[in-house]
């Protein structure tokens, strides 16, 4: 995908869910940007939203109403809505995606589970970067293991380096250190950090640890449905 | 470093690894029923045939009686039997679609050795010449066959030899009569009741059992011949029936058909068990991994690449079971043509069972296929769920 400069535009997106006779407002009308090789975290307390904005942002669900473009092509709004396979298509090639419970398949090995992607989308050179990779986040001496084998750090790290064997365009980290101890918890936003550092990648990250939220260069918080960022709501 | 979504497959089957097996065990099982009855089905059909080419003819007269009991007379011996004259045999070798003729005397005696508490002997009075013409499949295990039709001599089958123990150059004692004859060949097993058999030339049986007639004429038809019209010429003959050999196999293959019926009523049973066994096991394993379906889609699987993993599942499940089921088969066919044995109302003597590599891979086939399609559900459910289902189940 080509970029303007833009990896990631919204505006005015809502959401709104109904749970019977009843409509709940997940998202009110949230405008952003964000730039190619920022690090962006979103923090709010449970139910403001920023799960449900990072699944729109990640095209994991269609918004109710807005606009989103993705390197400057339209995904949603101006009459467009993606079906099930075309936001595959966008999610393969754009995204990179970490989440709290690691998601691991428990009977491949760590190389295994890196490789997993490959088996159904590959951009050229994507074999070789399995084991750089592994090695890039210390992970070269696990390969071999099962995930049941090794500790919750490392299988978020495994869980990063599968994420990245795409060479995906943006990173969605939903509650990377959730499931992390403190000390474990630091050892991913410095890869996080690393990450965005030393290859510009874009990162998306929600989170609820204020510690790993600081590492971010941007920080947009969540309340009720609408972001804001250095307590002024976020504007294109 | 690169893993196929075969490999993903297999290894997610190794998860539950005792699901897996029951499931295995379930498809090797109907395969074992599956390739038995259609192995017993072609090897009893083949045996027959077997048996009734043994036979060397493909008509019998007879003096008329009941047309059951000549059909067992001709395959395992019988008793109690008319008798017709001689100079039949003449009148039937005059016609044109006739090639070979013999006549044949058959005799029981009764034996107080034999068994427990006695039992028949029977004996079978055939032509010094036009017999042996008539079987030149047969090879000899020692001697040959006898020098006249007048001679004190007696051929063995391989069995009867075996049971009673008799060796070339042995005598051999007529029971009833104890006329004492000498045992100038034995034959090698031949698969068909001839193994179980004694031959005596004609006149010599005729002396014994002081009876000059004769109870068959056994008649082998000249290739490509009008087999149904020399059928109903024989009919014209007075006091005899005639039996065909195609007809006997007729009558025996309706006989066994209610068994037929039974077995692969069993065989559709236990298909669809497997079936509801392969439904089940891969359902429960979509619906256990929805959250990990989930993210293979974050990762860029389509809903086609989700569906092939799941099929794949189904795939390796169905051709382990099969191939297993099929050795099971191969390996236990002896102890399967004893069970058809025992409960069919007549078997032919050698293999009732007979499975081959064309058979094997039909079988594997049609496991492979029904299992295919108990795998479509699962797999279309897996290929629908959405990544943000798995994200939301968290």
């Amino acid at each position: 995908m080509t970029t303007n400069g833009w990896s990631l535009q919204a505006r005015d997106l809502t959401r709104v869910y109904r749970r019977g006779s009843e409509e709940i407002q997940a998202l009110d009308g949230v405008s952003l940007s964000i730039k190619k090789g920022e690090f962006v975290s979103f923090v709010g307390s449970s139910g403001s939203g920023k799960t449900t904005l990072i699944n729109l942002l990640g095209c994991l669900d269609n918004p109710s109403s807005g606009e989103l473009e993705l390197a400057g092509k339209t995904v949603f709004g101006k009459g467009k809505r993606l079906g099930e396979k075309e936001l595959t298509q966008v999610r393969r090639e754009v995204f990179g995606y970490i989440f709290q419970n690691f998601y691991l398949i428990p009977t491949l090995t760590v190389q295994e589970n890196v490789a997993l992607p490959l088996a159904f989308f590959r951009k050229p050179g994507g074999e070789e970067e399995v084991e750089r990779l592994l090695k890039m986040l210390g992970m070269e001496h696990r390969m071999n293991h099962l995930p049941g084998q090794i500790s919750g750090g490392e299988m978020q790290r495994v869980a990063i380096a599968r994420a990245l064997v795409n060479s995906p365009e943006i990173l969605l980290a939903d509650e990377p250190t959730g499931n992390l101890d403190t000390k474990r918890a630091g050892e991913i936003g410095e890869v996080l950090t690393e990450l965005n550092r030393s290859s510009g990648l874009t990162i998306v990250m929600v989170t609820h640890n204020p510690e790993l939220a600081q590492l971010a260069g941007r920080r947009i918080e969540m309340r009720d449905g609408r972001a804001f960022e250095n307590q002024e709501g976020v504007t294109t | 470093m690169m893993i196929t979504p075969f490999q993903i497959a297999y290894k997610n089957l190794l998860r539950k690894k005792v699901r897996s097996v029951l499931t295995l065990i379930g498809i090797m099982l109907s395969t074992w029923v599956l390739v038995s009855l259609f192995g017993f089905n072609r090897g009893y059909e083949t045996a027959l045939n077997r048996d009734i080419e043994n036979m060397g003819y493909q008509l019998m007269v007879m003096a008329k009686g009941c047309p059951y009991e000549a059909a067992t007379m001709m395959l395992q011996g019988g008793k109690g039997l008319r008798y017709m004259d001689q100079s039949m045999v003449d009148q039937i070798t005059k016609e044109p679609e006739v090639d070979k003729v013999t006549p044949i005397l058959m005799q029981a005696f009764f034996d107080p050795n034999k068994g427990e508490s006695g039992g028949i002997a029977g004996f079978y009075g055939v032509d010094a010449h036009s017999y042996p013409a008539m079987k030149p499949f047969f090879r000899f295990k020692k001697g040959g066959w006898f020098k006249d039709n007048a001679a004190d001599e007696v051929v063995m089958g391989y069995e009867a030899a075996e049971l009673e123990q008799r060796e070339v150059g042995d005598e051999t004692i007529v029971p009833e009569k104890n006329v004492k004859l000498k045992v100038v060949g034995i034959l090698e097993r031949t698969g068909s009741q001839d193994d179980g058999t004694t031959f005596v030339p004609l006149k010599t049986l005729q002396k014994i059992s002081q009876v000059d007639q004769i109870t068959t004429i056994g008649i082998k038809v000249k290739k490509d011949a009008d087999i149904t019209g020399l059928e109903n010429k024989l009919y014209q003959l007075k006091d005899v029936q005639v039996v065909s050999f195609s007809q006997v196999k007729q009558t025996i293959m309706k006989l066994i058909s209610t068994a037929r019926v039974m077995v692969f009523s069993i065989a559709v049973v236990a298909l669809l068990i497997a079936m509801v066994g392969v439904i089940n096991t891969v359902l429960m394993s979509v619906l256990e991994r929805r959250q990990e379906i989930g993210i293979l889609k974050t990762m860029g699987a389509m809903p086609g690449d989700v569906f092939r993993l799941v099929w794949t599942e189904t795939l390796i499940l169905c051709s382990l079971g099969g191939v297993a089921g099929i050795l099971l088969a191969v390996l236990f066919s002896r102890f399967t043509d004893l069970l058809a044995r025992s409960i069919l109302p007549y078997a032919p003597k050698g293999g009732l069972v007979a499975i081959d590599l064309k058979l094997s891979l039909l079988t594997l086939v049609i496991i492979v296929v029904v299992g295919l399609l108990s795998g479509l559900y699962p797999a279309w459910k897996a290929g629908r769920i959405r990544p943000l289902e798995s994200i939301r189940g968290e």
